[in-house]
């Protein structure tokens, strides 16, 4: 029994290696192809990365996957795919140019379209599982 | 090369998020403290590693790519948050996700500051400049 739990969360881990893995060089991927930031400008390759990416795991949870599919997609893929220590040092480079306009709107716009496109996607993946 | 030295990284990243959900569990009516943890440290520490590689442009770029895009990107998460804070609002949690949200934005930013000032102090040097 202690072996195959020990079999077990081997697995799990790989899961979660697999999908953080290929989530990091998707991050990676997209704000080099959409640009980091510009200055005075909200960094819209952290944006499209954490909406997205909020709105696919808002759908997966919704959808009811199961735990497999949650480790992989879900802890691996979605959470390595989106960041939030990015998405606060560059708000921090907003406050540290006296740049209130631009850190006031990159915290509004990223915490609640982030939150409405997870509710989205929750309530698709929800539609859609019948 | 990069792509390996993120990937890699990432893997790490995500698998440390993980060790602590798992000592932290969540339910939807519990407050998420694993989440906001690693956001919270991995703030801390991008910003105090970013802030170091600016004042010290000799270190190779690898090494911003893998500790701060690879493993410290992937350590905190956004969309966790995300949906930490739709289901709480859904079970009838409305004002846990309420303080979540705005708990994990200043601590957040609080976090990256320290960060940012330890990085500056580490070198003697003026603060914010």
């Amino acid at each position: 029994m202690r072996r195959l739990e020990a079999v077990g969360m081997l697995g799990n881990c790989l899961l979660v290696g697999i999908g953080g893995f290929a989530g990091a060089i998707g991050r990676y991927a997209v704000t080099r192809w959409l640009g980091q930031k510009g200055s005075g400008r909200v960094p819209r390759g952290t944006l499209f990365v954490n909406l997205t990416g909020s709105f696919l795991l808002g759908w997966l949870v919704g959808s009811g996957a199961g735990h497999e599919a949650q480790l992989l997609i879900g802890t691996g893929f979605m959470g390595a795919y989106t960041t939030f220590s990015t998405f606060h040092y560059e708000s921090l480079q907003f406050g540290l140019q006296r740049a209130w306009a631009p850190l006031v709107m990159y915290l509004g716009i990223s915490a609640s379209l982030g939150i409405l496109l997870a509710y989205a996607g929750f309530w698709l993946g929800g539609t859609g599982a019948g | 090369m990069i792509y390996f030295i993120i990937g890699g990284a990432g893997a790490a990243g995500a698998l440390l998020r993980y060790a602590i959900g798992l000592l932290l569990p969540w339910e939807p009516d519990r407050f998420p403290a694993a989440t906001l943890t690693a956001n919270v440290i991995g703030c801390f520490l991008l910003a105090g590693l970013l802030t170091y590689l600016l004042d010290h442009p000799s270190v190779h770029p690898y090494w911003k790519s893998g500790l701060g895009t690879g493993f410290i990107g992937s350590f905190t998460t956004f969309s966790t948050f995300s949906v930490e804070t739709v289901r709480m609002a859904q079970t009838h949690h409305a004002g846990m996700a309420a303080v979540y949200v705005l708990v994990s934005i200043w601590a957040g930013l609080g976090a990256a500051g320290l960060g940012h000032v330890a990085a500056k102090r580490g070198r003697g040097d003026r603060v914010l400049s």
